[in-house]
């Protein structure tokens, strides 16, 4: 039966895929593209996973889990799998998968979709997978603890710095994503401001008034934040009120910068867990809405398969498909990020071995449909609006008139009067040069949820689009903060003993605000950059995460092939292979295009000549010498990333070699086999007990 | 409620797993699943109370990486 169940997916999968590569005369429609997606989810679920779980993983469902072992009534917790599912898929998904496929769009919906189901169902889903079955087999080790054990002390500080470093990057390209958003929105701003009282009403909520009645406090706190949308609006309408809440994007860079430095310094029930809670129901309940809105309202595809920017003069970000879309995807098709969470963290929830599969690769196959989501949230918009709202201002030209003259030059028609009534219908002054992604994510899914739930309230769905983008991104610079602060605690350490304490205040606000000035400079570039910043820091930040990834996927494969499974190395050594491939080409554009749209030291020299020539405009002179040096100081990072890289694939394949010629290695540090005696966790229990009940 | 239809009761039982799964997911529940479990492995020893319980859990959710981009 299954296997009839096996055959009909991979047949109306094969259809849809064939339909989406074949179909170019009309407009497609985005249903091809969901089912095309989940068909490819479910056919890798459901025969490649259970293939490496049961060949290269040898799992065994009578082997003692560490949430057994250790189990501690706290972090070591045997947990239902569904559970432990929905919390691990709470943690991996973030604002990444929505912003790559938006930015991605200017090559066309077709590079970008097949990436994400491609990378996803062999990429980023098996290393998911892997690290979350390696860790559980580790008693919960983190990655950089794996790398230690397994490859040496070399590896896993390669391992950390690289973390370090992607961290620093992540946490400024979102901060820049959240400013262009609310810059120069009134309604976005207050609403976003909004949050972090609510946030911390509902942390003493949890704390003082009603310890730990996590539910009752995210009700409460959902509903405030709700009516703070609609508060936003009135806001909005109120003209003395609205200049309270007007701001370029300088002062509210300063205002992410404070806010990151207080969040991590802060104890966190204050700000940091209230408002996760609040961003993971946000987020949760808003994905599930969005694909019930895209299922029903099943939009018609507007941007071409393919563009002529396929061929790297793209004016969202600069480079060719090839390695660029693979570097913009980014989380939505193959994350290291999630290599952090599913070492460390989930596997101390894992109850059975059996559940790896539905967890690591059954959460990261959904937050590849988020990301598709987004892919069709961008590309169901006129191409030329696409382009309006995500080209910066230093490209297309800040006058209206000129912009919208060379989008249509491009072969993207749009006009001044289509845009000012959609910023008109979205409650915004204007959404030209609104780059970041947010925004123009915002105006799609506000089009699907309007047309699904009444057009009626497009501003109001807008900037519940916004708040919701925000809400989260905010929650990953907590967050992000927190675990760079205790990253760089652990190294400063080294140097002298007590700043390596996690409780000693001075520590804690030294390390703070060295992780909030290393990310608060790269926000403040990014704001001041006429052309939008995000062209820069985005290709920055996928490089640095895709290069985590092959970290990750390096310590995976020497792993298999130090347990004997060498002839199953290329389940995690073929998307390795792919992804160093990827980053080294795009690292080595970044770093020698002559190109200066493309290669950062080109760019800065470009900057400097046509500085010194006097032929900048005087608003670009002023920033010029810091925008120079910014470039440069990207380039010899982009440098670094790969340095690191090919040390630790070069440590691996050290190890690999001489496990494969017989010589001595480390030891593996798996942890010895011991008898399961758990018979099954309550959730199921219930679950199985209101099924039966139905026969 | 002495005759419920079946399709009656399993309704219920759906919506009762529903919020159970929903309070285990959200962390509701976690201080009652801390007392049974205290109550079968550390009989006698001295117990956290429900603000000590959460204060302590969210110090250790906190230390390390648990969210992504």
């Amino acid at each position: 039966m299954n296997k009839v169940w096996g055959v009909v997916v991979a047949v109306v999968g094969g259809f849809a895929l064939g339909g989406i590569a074949l179909y170019r005369q009309e407009p497609i429609n985005s249903l091809w593209i969901v089912v095309a997606a989940v068909c490819m989810y479910v056919l890798g679920y459901r025969f490649y996973a259970a293939w490496i779980a049961a060949k290269v993983f040898l799992v065994d469902p009578t082997r003692a889990t560490p949430a057994e072992r250790l189990n501690n009534g706290r972090d070591f917790v045997p947990t239902h799998k569904w559970v432990a599912f929905g919390h691990h898929f709470a943690a991996i998904a973030g604002p990444g998968p929505l912003v790559g496929p938006t930015l991605a769009a200017q090559f066309g919906y077709l590079p970008g979709t097949l990436w994400i189901i491609v990378g996803s169902v062999l990429g980023g889903c098996v290393q998911d997978m892997t690290m979350l079955m390696l860790s559980t087999r580790r008693d919960g080790r983190s990655l950089g603890q794996m790398a230690r054990d397994e490859l040496g002390p070399l590896g896993g500080f390669a391992a950390l710095i690289g973390t370090l470093m992607i961290m620093i990057i992540l946490i400024a390209v979102l901060g820049l994503v959240v400013v262009n958003a609310m810059k120069h929105s009134p309604w976005g701003t207050s609403t976003v401001f909004a949050t972090i009282p609510v946030a911390i009403l509902v942390g003493f909520y949890m704390r003082s008034w009603r310890p730990g009645r996590v539910l009752e406090a995210s009700v409460l706190g959902v509903t405030l934040i709700f009516l703070s949308v609609f508060a936003g609006g009135w806001i909005d309408h109120q003209p003395w009120l609205r200049t309270v809440f007007d701001y370029p994007g300088i002062s509210l860079a300063g205002f992410v910068i404070v806010y990151g430095w207080l969040a991590a310094i802060l104890p966190v029930w204050l700000l940091l867990a209230p408002r996760d809670y609040l961003s993971t129901f946000l987020k949760l309940g808003t994905i599930f809405l969005l694909a019930i809105a895209i299922l029903l309202m099943h939009p018609q595809i507007k941007m071409p398969a393919i563009t002529q920017f396929v061929d790297g003069t793209g004016p969202v970000f600069s480079g060719k498909v090839f390695p660029f879309v693979f570097i913009t995807i980014a989380c939505g098709a193959i994350s290291g990020f999630h290599a952090l969470v599913s070492s460390g963290t989930t596997p101390k929830l894992i109850a059975n071995e059996r559940d790896v599969r539905l967890i690591g690769y059954g959460s990261m196959a959904l937050e590849s449909l988020v990301a598709i989501m987004a892919m069709i949230a961008a590309t169901l918009l006129d191409p030329g609006v696409y382009f309006a709202i995500n080209v910066g201002a230093g490209v297309v030209g800040a006058a209206p008139e000129i912009a919208v003259r060379t989008i249509t030059s491009w072969g993207f028609p749009v006009t001044t009067e289509q845009m000012a009534n959609l910023a008109h219908d979205m409650g915004e002054s204007t959404l030209f040069a609104r780059t970041g992604g947010a925004p123009s994510l915002a105006v799609g899914m506000a089009n699907i949820f309007g047309s699904t739930f009444g057009r009626g309230l497009l501003s109001v769905w807008y900037h519940f689009a916004i708040m919701f983008e925000a809400v989260f991104i905010l929650t990953t610079v907590d967050a992000g903060t927190r675990v760079g602060r205790f990253m760089l605690q652990d190294l400063l350490g080294h140097v002298w003993k007590p700043l390596g304490r996690t409780s000693w205040y001075p520590s804690v606000v030294i390390a703070s605000t060295l992780i909030v000035a290393g990310w608060g400079y790269f926000l403040y570039i990014g704001v001041i950059d006429p052309n939008g910043g995000i062209n820069i820091l985005w290709p920055l930040f996928g490089i640095s995460n895709q290069m985590l990834a092959a970290i990750a996927l390096s310590v995976a494969t020497g792993i298999i092939i130090k347990s004997s499974k060498a002839r199953y190395a290329l389940v995690t050594a073929l998307p390795l292979a792919w992804l160093a491939l990827v980053t080294t080409v795009a690292a080595w554009q970044k770093v020698v295009s002559s190109n200066p749209k493309l290669g950062f030291f080109s760019g800065a020299s470009d900057m400097a000549a046509k500085l010194a020539a006097g032929t900048l405009p005087p608003d670009r002179a002023a920033v010029a010498s810091q925008l120079i040096f910014n470039q440069r100081l990207d380039g010899w990072l982009t440098v670094l990333f790969t340095a690191i890289l090919w040390f630790v694939i070069i440590d691996m394949s050290r190890v690999c070699l001489r496990r494969l010629r017989g010589l001595p290695v480390i030891r593996s540090s798996e942890a010895p086999y011991q008898p399961t005696t758990l018979e099954g966790i309550e959730v199921a229990a219930g679950l199985r007990g209101a099924v039966q009940g139905s026969h | 409620m002495g005759h419920t239809s079946s399709t009656g009761r399993v309704a219920v039982g759906l919506v009762s797993a529903a919020w159970r799964y929903l309070r285990a997911v959200s962390g509701d529940d976690a201080y009652e699943r801390y007392l049974a479990h205290h109550a079968v492995q550390h009989a006698g020893e001295p117990i956290m109370t429900r603000k000590a319980f959460f204060t302590d859990r969210q110090r250790q959710k906190w230390t390390g990486v648990t969210r992504c981009c």
